[in-house]
């Protein structure tokens, strides 16, 4: 047998401070009305920090400044010069880039393979992408002279906490707007870091406030009524809440929130890089993700064998210390997180279904759970009907074509899809019948800052990402 | 799952007998992406193989190395010098095991077997015409018999890439078929030249119709085309050998050849073999490196993780 010693990335290279407080108008502060909560490795369940909890004056006084900021600063400022600020912070993003994969891995539990090949990298180039917007608004297409909207509130998840902070800051800066974001309360220290990275690239106060806390201070933020613009990634039913709360008032609203993506493997498909889309599509950061392929399904006549390769591929995945460099799996990232997969799946074998895991040993401290499959699933299981966010898959199959997209499409959600077929024909035929908001055709899980991301239905409304992303930020 | 594989068997065997049975079979065989496979095998690339796990896998690589020379000016001075760094690669050191062959064209291979006999290091010959395979069959397989009479226990044979390019896959099947029963109890490796071939839908269809007409190894290239062997292409030779064996029951080796040159490469195809076909490979009787230069860089980093400093290139053996 070959055994891979272990391979740690060093987590000397990060320096976590004890404590943080706010970031507002450009610097650290200690909250006024608000106490403090502690950010936990997922892996270990050991303390990393002590971080602020903002209060509404706390939360008053970030949007004060990032309103100030917009009106004699930023607002005013010509879009080349903003385009500066962006590019730098982008550059500083590039040369820090060990440094926040190593912090984004401790404090979320995601393998460093992924923070460092993936995060990281995608955060580097929506700055990039977005600071070259900054100076060619009015080439956008939304008119000749686009405005920004004023103040953003923006509201990000856990599950790529610098990432999605990346896609909500770098199109509102480069639109002209200023913004406050709370960043998700198990996973801040990257967007504190971040902070420190705004300070750095000596960003004009104000423009960027941190406000951490947890959904308290989410709702004293989004029901402000100094924000011109609220923008949200989590799960729908904290959207259909803060829908309700922005509902009659001036505020812009874009919302990404969950889904139950189908992936969709027909007979001809490449088995083997199907199989490898499948593994990325559910199981890419413990399956906290989004537009997670979470229900397979399989044309009925190559079930077995792409079962049975899945099951063979499954067995290689390497789940453990999300800091060694051959980690496939890492942590779930909260104890709450954990308790959810355990339900639904615990419902899944309560309902019928065959649930199958790898034999896979999982370390002792810390929230764990082994990658798993369940097969028998029909539409009526709750398992395929319901999102999990976490490393569980549904397989049901399909005879014809047009059931494949019938069962694909019959979910309240609907922001992405997979189809996995050698036809060109079939990709089109399908594309064009599936209600989601990113279809990829022999490829899961690709994002790319020029391309538009966001969904139908309960996966909520508005698009992140390329010429579309600016619109939410632009008085259009 | 027995029951089918027992059945699969038997309906193999009976497709090299008609060119139709063979070509349907082998254009029903699963596609291969392109991106997808490419991407697996960059992502398998970035496996980090440190301390033991790189002292194992360094050793295990010298010991999967058919240490070849192919040159037209190889003399009987040249190959014996070479035979006998294979037995002993690191003449400082005997703990390093020898390597896991010689690989020389038919004409230099008594020198070679006189230096190897009662070594354990298996004598590979190139024949059929190596490297275009253009030449009459009745050339190719007196090629052959001559090289296994000489002392050859393993046959690197080419196949017919015109044939299989223009869809004679039957004549390439036939080919394999005449060389395998010229080999005696020589084991066969089949170049499938992937690098002519061009696509991963080609790699895979000669794969499979290597392994149905007996080769008991599958090699990428002869390294005389620009193209050598890639870890991608390798990879979608380790799943046909894999899925062969699932239907067939029978294992076939494979062994990339051309253009691995560093121990980082090496061990990208170590990981690749071990996730994708499991342990059973990770043995030279199933995997092999055809390499020459690769050699010495195994022996320096195996220096460096014993004594803890890089030596220069001078303290190797150059032959």
């Amino acid at each position: 047998m070959f055994e891979y010693a272990p391979a740690p990335e060093s987590r000397s290279v990060v320096d976590i401070k004890p404590s943080y407080g706010l970031f507002i108008d450009g610097k650290f502060v200690d909250p006024t009305d608000g106490g403090s909560f502690k950010s936990i490795n997922p892996a270990s369940e050991e303390v990393l920090a002590e971080v602020a909890e903002a209060g509404g004056q706390d939360v008053d006084r970030a949007v004060r400044a990032a309103r100030t900021a917009y009106d004699k600063v930023w607002g005013p400022m010509p879009g080349r010069d903003r385009a500066k600020y962006l590019y730098r912070i982008a550059r500083i993003i590039q040369e820090r880039s060990r440094e926040l994969a190593v912090l984004e891995s401790l404090d979320n539990g995601k393998p460093i393979k992924e923070s460092r090949d993936v995060d990281v990298p995608l955060v580097g180039a929506h700055f990039f992408y977005y600071a070259g917007w900054a100076d060619k608004l009015e080439h956008a297409g939304f008119g000749a002279n686009p405005r920004p909207l004023g103040v953003a509130a923006q509201v990000i998840p856990w599950n790529f906490p610098l990432l999605m902070l990346a896609w909500k800051i770098a199109p509102a800066l480069a639109a002209g707007n200023t913004v406050v974001l709370k960043p998700a309360e198990t996973t801040p220290l990257t967007a504190l870091l971040f902070a420190e990275i705004c300070q750095q690239a000596d960003l004009p106060a104000g423009v960027v406030n941190i406000v951490t806390g947890a959904g308290d201070t989410g709702r004293a933020l989004v029901e402000h009524p100094g924000v011109d613009k609220v923008a949200f990634t989590g799960s729908t039913e904290v959207g259909r809440a803060i829908a309700r709360s922005v509902a009659g008032t001036r505020k812009k609203l874009t919302l990404e929130l969950g889904g139950k993506a189908a992936n969709i493997v027909f007979d001809d498909a490449p088995i083997d890089q199907a199989v490898e889309g499948i593994v990325n599509g559910i199981f890419f950061n413990q399956g906290h993700v989004c537009c997670a392929g979470s229900r397979l399904l399989i044309q009925e006549n190559v079930a077995d064998r792409v079962l049975e390769s899945l099951k063979r591929r499954m067995a290689q995945l390497r789940v453990g210390d999300p800091l060694d460099k051959n980690t496939d799996i890492g942590a779930i990232n909260s104890a709450a997180q954990l308790a959810r997969i355990k339900e639904l799946s615990d419902a899944g074998s309560a309902e019928g279904a065959e649930r199958w895991s790898p034999p896979c040993e999982l370390p002792d401290r810390g929230f764990w759970f082994a990658p798993t499959i369940f097969t028998g699933v029909t539409q009526a299981h709750r398992i395929a009907r319901e999102e999990i966010f976490g490393p569980v898959l549904s397989v049901l199959t399909f005879r014809t074509p047009a059931e494949a997209v019938e069962k694909a499409n019959n979910t309240p959600y609907g922001l992405s899809a997979g189809i996995w077929t050698d036809k060109g024909s079939r990709i089109l035929w399908t594309a064009d019948r599936l209600r989601a908001g990113v279809v990829w055709a022999n490829t899961f899980n690709k994002f790319d800052p020029t391309s538009p991301f966001g969904g139908y239905k309960e996966s909520g409304y508005g698009r992140e990402g390329g010429r579309h992303g600016l619109e939410g930020y632009l008085n259009v | 799952m027995t029951a089918t594989a027992t059945s699969a068997r038997s309906d193999l065997s009976e497709l090299g007998r008609s060119e139709t049975a063979l070509r349907t079979f082998l254009h029903g065989l699963p596609g291969v992406d392109q991106v997808g496979a490419e991407q697996r095998a960059a992502q398998l690339g970035t496996r980090s193989i440190k301390t033991t796990a790189k002292a194992q896998a360094i050793d295990l690589a010298i010991r999967m190395v058919d240490l070849t020379t192919l040159e037209g000016a190889d003399t009987p001075g040249k190959v014996r010098a070479l035979a006998a760094k294979a037995v002993r690669p690191d003449p400082a050191d005997p703990s390093c095991p020898h390597v896991g062959a010689v690989c020389v064209y038919p004409s230099m291979v008594p020198y070679v077997a006189e230096v190897l006999r009662g070594t354990g290091v298996h004598l590979a010959s190139v024949a059929t015409a190596f490297p275009s395979g253009q030449a009459p069959l009745e050339i190719k397989l007196a090629d052959v018999r001559a090289a296994v009479e000489a002392g050859a226990d393993e046959i690197d044979m080419v196949i017919n890439r015109s044939a299989f390019l223009a869809g004679r896959y039957k004549e390439v099947y036939d080919e394999i078929v005449a060389t395998k029963s010229a080999c005696g109890d020589a084991h066969l490796k089949v170049i499938l030249e992937t690098g002519e071939l061009a696509t991963y839908d080609n790699v895979r269809r000669a794969s499979w119709l290597a392994m149905l007409a007996g080769g008991d190894f599958i090699k990428t290239s002869t390294g005389k085309v620009p193209v050598a062997a890639t870890l991608p292409v390798s990879l979608v030779m380790l799943e046909a050998v894999r899925d062969f064996r699932a239907a067939t029951g029978r294992q076939v080796g494979v062994k990339p050849a051309g253009g691995i040159k560093t121990t980082k490469d090496a061990i990208k195809y170590l990981v690749m073999v071990n996730e994708t076909v499991g342990a059973d490979w990770l043995d030279p009787d199933w995997f092999r490196f055809g390499a020459s230069s690769l050699l010495n860089d195994l022996l320096m980093q195996r220096t460096k993780l014993t004594t803890g400093v890089y030596s220069g290139p001078d303290y190797f053996t150059l032959d």
